[in-house]
């Protein structure tokens, strides 16, 4: 079982997780196409190699955040969690 | 001399060895097929019945052979056993207990005597794949190919009436997980250990030494040594009598312990910063014709019979040696008292060429074809180095043909090997060797914990990764091996499966000429065994009859477990928790039935559930309804996010009251309803489907954490914290006028869909919800959970005289059912979107946003989805069963979703989803029931069957 580094908790073993998928952006409601959607629904890249990732530390924090994965190798280079994202926006 | 003599229940037990294991002022009796045996503590059920002269433990897979000891360890093929219920017990490796009753497997009638062993003459009518070839047609006779094969098929009995035992898990966290208890990991894990780790060393065997157990007296004190340091070690936990079966990422292996008193076997989930792999190596059996017969076997396993059970393997011996160990042996059987007839060299061109003997060894022709008189022919052509580990953390192990078996090649940071796995040489350089490895494991292991540390955000100050420089690990000699594998003549290559080498030879003529498509056709490797005795034969064999090297063929992948894993250790022990309500205590008096509904045993009714509807139509019922999901929310953005979570409208709910809401999903598919009250200008409380609520709140956390993180909402799940009680029927209102305090229950002060804070029975803080899923008028009380039982017993006696009745989920479903309410996943699928399910006046399109927008709106526009609606069947007296089809013709058309009958109505009254041609209410269906015959029945204006206009709710 792999480790996932929680940005919250530190390293902690991947059953405590939900994977909640790629890492989406959600297309604007009102001026999305069906084919956008759709692909925003269910088409995933599902590389071997890295991607971005959403997963849920469940019986943890309760926080969900985003990591980095090498799908092969399994090594996490990095963890956000969404609202660090937002106040680098704002 | 002839095999009579042998064979009367001799003693073969040998005098007091140094090494024994034997307790010998434990001696007992226990049994083997009904017979009775003594047996000395210490010994194993095969070691016993040696020493009583017994030397056929069991019949071959496939074609009956009589088998005997050939490894005299734990993965002898030939003695696995019967132990009381429980099957395929490893008679060479379990100890035998005082009563024990032990019995041969796969043998009938008897392990004399095997009426099967007829296969054996027909081997060259049995081909690889014979069973694939031969039970194809006619299909219709697969049953009867099924009850024949299951007669033939191997293995002992497993009783369905045997208990399950008391089976447990651990989770560790070690420093250094040393796999093999021989010198190297004994000496690995000391080493470890005094650099400061935690170590746990496992051993498969009962006892640490390896082969130092079985060796001469300089092995013996060698070994009591490294025992007196491992056990100096505090920090070492040592674990015998059990196996790593595997590893998996980020070091995670899996340890199955045997060791513990009263517990049958322990699963250990260890997360270990290194892992020592010091398995040793495998003693390999040699390939010729005869060997598998009884009486012969392998150097290790007569010297451990020998040395360690102080029995004598046979009266009379040919020794094939081709090392070290094979010399060994031969002094080992002189010594005890074997006549050694003859001594073939392997080194010197010394060969056997077949054994001949039906019930065991009689005689060998030699490799200059001499023939001798023999009971025991003992083989030491080489060694298998059990790589699986090494294979399961991604290395690649190279055959050296010098040497004649595989090496490590690259593993990676966290795993090292030691021991013979990594070469050979002196005890003295092995154990250099190992103590470098478990100081270099332990180094590691300090540098994993402090990356590992660093990863939690708290403590990264402070703590620096150590700089300590590597260990220089010695290299190891490797001794030169001559390739043994299979020699002038064929014989059995996997035991387990009884495969031949011909066998193999015939799978790569048809074609199956790669290592894994010939083990796939033959079942080479996929025994008990599991590739540690037969891989690198099958190999060869493979390799010599493709005219390929041992490299180009190589070997089948190894795949965890190691060794086998009950699937009770798996289980764990049985857990299964459930959640009942406060109220349970009442339930159980009254004699309610119980149903599981997910986590939560809930009352399925009370005995007459059709009297339990009639009461809440006439007089008053309640219901326990504490599962319904509760979620607190607080915030000033509680009604933008509630806006966007339910496809309604929520930025217009008043202080006090309530609404029904639904959730779909992004693909507009129904997730989740519920009613959600405002109990004041920041404080809502929502509910959710018993069986939603932990999704609905993972999901509500899901926007509010990554989507709108900006909304200043709190969410806490309050299910658990309040008892549910709904209160339905004609004389609700008196009733809860009787208990309830500081609230006006009238119609005009307390209209349908409103909420009320006050007191019950006393019990202050309770929530009142005037709402209705049954149809009746009805208040829905949600009161602190300690006082859950109190407030439902005030109620039962405070509502004695107005008939109050409990009623359980099975009245609930007919009685929301006759109001036409939908239960999300009951009436609606993974495919219902929004506007299928009947609830078009609730999706409001013209809102800016909400889940499940987009689908929705496309939904609409496509307007051919199929419909929930109201059915009745024209003949009321047919209920069709839950999931009968509507159809037209051989087409299906719709669905049955719910279906009961109503004793309200005296008649039977449907849910069901149909095509939207066939939606207009009136239309005439046609319904399929499961026994075949077709009734009618009738779409309806509604889907409520009862008080549509619902009158009776707002009343």
């Amino acid at each position: 079982m792999i480790l996932l580094p929680c940005p919250h908790c530190g390293p902690r073993n991947a059953s405590e997780f939900r994977y909640a998928g790629e890492a989406s952006t959600r297309p604007d409601p009102n001026a999305t196409t069906p084919e956008e959607w759709r692909a925003y629904l269910y088409i995933k890249n599902n590389p071997a190699g890295w991607t971005t990732e959403k997963w849920f530390h469940r019986t943890g924090c309760r926080r969900y955040f985003t990591a980095e994965r090498h799908t092969v190798t399994n090594e996490v280079r990095e963890t956000r969690l969404p609202a660090a994202r937002l106040e680098s926006n704002s | 001399m002839s095999r009579g003599a042998l064979k009367t229940g001799k003693s073969m037990r040998l005098g007091r060895q140094p090494g024994e294991v034997l307790d010998r002022s434990r001696q007992f009796v226990f049994t083997w097929n009904g017979r009775k045996y003594p047996a000395f503590g210490g010994d194993t059920i095969i070691s016993a019945l040696s020493a009583a002269g017994e030397s056929v433990f069991s019949r071959s897979f496939k074609y009956h052979r009589p088998r005997g000891l050939l490894t005299a360890s734990f993965l002898d093929p030939g003695c696995n056993v019967q132990v009381g219920d429980e099957p395929n017990v490893r008679g060479a490796h379990r100890k035998v207990e005082p009563h024990m009753a032990a019995s041969a497997q796969n043998a009938w009638p008897s392990l004399r005597f095997d009426v099967k062993s007829a296969n054996r003459y027909l081997e060259r009518f049995l081909p690889p794949g014979f069973y694939y070839k031969t039970f194809m047609e006619p299909q219709r006779l697969w049953p009867l190919y099924e009850r024949v094969l299951q007669r033939f098929a191997g293995g002992g009995k497993a009783s369905p009436d045997a208990p399950h035992g008391y089976y447990d898990k651990r989770y560790a966290h070690p420093d250094v997980v040393v796999a093999g208890g021989g010198p190297a990991g004994m000496g690995a894990a000391v080493a470890a250990a005094e650099a400061g780790a935690r170590v746990m060393l496992v051993e498969e065997e009962h006892e640490l030494g390896g082969h130092l157990r079985w060796g001469d007296e300089e092995d013996l004190a060698a070994l009591r040594r490294l025992g007196e340091e491992v056990a100096r070690n505090s920090t070492i936990e040592v674990m015998t009598d059990s196996v790593v079966t595997g590893r998996y990422d980020g070091n995670w292996v899996a340890v199955s312990q045997r060791s513990l008193p009263r517990v049958e076997e322990r699963l250990i989930k260890a997360r270990t910063k290194t892992l020592v792999v010091a398995p040793g190596l495998i003693e390999r059996p040699y390939v010729f014709q005869g060997n598998d017969a009884p009486g012969v076997m392998l150097s290790t396993a007569a010297r451990r019979l020998i040395n360690l059970y102080a029995v004598k393997p046979g009266e009379r011996a040919v020794v094939l040696t081709a090392n070290a160990e094979g010399d060994a042996a031969v002094a080992d059987l002189e010594r005890a008292g074997v006549e050694v007839a003859r001594v073939e060299d392997a080194r010197n061109g010394g060969d056997i060429g077949r054994v001949r003997g039906g019930q065991g060894a009689r005689e060998v022709e030699c490799g200059d074809g001499a023939r001798i008189e023999c009971d025991l022919v003992v083989t030491a052509t080489g060694w298998t180095a059990p790589t699986s580990l090494l294979n399961m953390a991604g290395d690649k192990p190279f055959y050296n043909p010098a040497a004649a078996r595989f090496f490590p090649s690259r593993l990676p940071e966290d795993v090292l090997a030691t021991g013979g796995i990594a070469g050979d040489g002196s005890l003295d350089e092995l154990l250099e060797h190992a103590r470098a490895t478990g100081k270099e494991a332990a180094r590691r292991a300090r540098g994993i914990g402090a990356a590992l540390r660093a990863g939690i955000p708290q403590s990264t100050d402070g703590e620096e990764a150590p700089q300590d420089s590597p260990v220089t690990i010695p290299d190891l000699p490797v001794n030169g091996h001559l390739e043994l594998f299979r020699g002038r003549t064929h014989g059995i290559v996997d035991y387990s499966e009884d495969v031949s080498s011909k066998d193999l030879v015939a799978a790569v003529k048809e074609g199956y000429d790669s290592a894994e498509l010939a083990k796939r056709y033959t079942t080479a490797t996929m025994g008990p065994t599991q590739g540690k005795l037969e891989t690198v034969n099958a190999m060869a064999v493979i390799a010599e009859a493709t005219g390929r090297s041992m490299e180009e063929t190589g070997a089948t992948t190894w795949r965890p477990p190691y060794a086998p894993i009950t699937l009770g250790a798996l289980a764990g022990r049985n857990f299964e928790p459930v959640r009942y309500s406060p109220m349970q205590p009442w339930h159980e008096r009254q004699g309610a039935r119980p149903l599981v509904a997910g986590a939560w045993i809930r009352p399925d009714h009370y005995g007459d559930p059709e009297a339990e509807v009639r009461n809440v139509r006439k007089n008053v019922g309640v219901i326990d309804v504490t599962p319904l999901g509760k979620l607190d929310l607080r915030g000033p953005d509680v009604s933008e996010l509630l806006n966007f979570l339910y496809v309604n409208k929520w930025s217009n709910l008043e202080v006090g009251k309530v609404r029904y809401g639904v959730m779909c999903a992004e693909d507009g598919v129904i997730l989740d309803d519920g009613v959600t009250g405002r109990l004041g200008p920041e404080h809502y409380l929502m509910t959710t489907t018993s069986s939603g609520a932990a999704g609905v709140l993972e999901w509500i956390e899901d926007w509010l954490q990554t989507y709108q993180p900006d909304w200043r909402v709190h969410v806490t799940p309050v299910t658990g914290a309040y008892a549910s009680i709904n209160i339905a029927g004609p004389k609700s209102r008196e009733l809860l006028a009787r208990v309830a305090e500081g609230v006006d229950l009238s119609t005009e002060a307390f209209p349908y869909m409103n909420v009320r804070t006050g007191t019950v029975a006393g019990v202050e803080g309770c929530f009142m919800w005037r709402i209705g899923f049954t149809g009746e008028l009805s208040y829905e009380i949600h009161v602190p959970a300690a006082y859950g039982l109190y407030v439902w017993e005030a109620l039962m006696e405070r509502g004695a005289d107005l008939g109050v009745r409990p009623f359980g989920v099975e009245a609930q479903r007919v009685l929301r059912l006759e109001k036409g309410h939908f239960i999300v996943g009951q009436d609606t699928d993974a495919l219902t979107q929004g506007f299928g399910a009947g609830i078009s006046w609730a999706i409001k399109l013209d809102k800016e946003d909400f889940v499940g927008k987009p689908e929705l709106v496309w939904q609409g526009e496509r307007d051919g989805y199929f419909r929930l609606i109201g059915l009745q069947p024209h003949d009321g007296s047919v209920a069709p069963p839950e999931a009968s089809q509507i159809v037209e013709g051989k087409t299906i058309v719709g669905r049955i979703t719910s279906s009961r009958f109503s004793s309200t109505l005296e008649r039977s009254i449907c849910l069901g989803f149909v095509a939207p041609h066939l939606a207009e209410p009136g239309t005439t269906v046609t319904v399929q029931l499961p026994n075949g015959e077709r009734i009618t029945a009738r779409v309806m204006e509604h889907l409520a069957h009862y008080d549509p206009e619902g009158a009776k709710a707002r009343g």
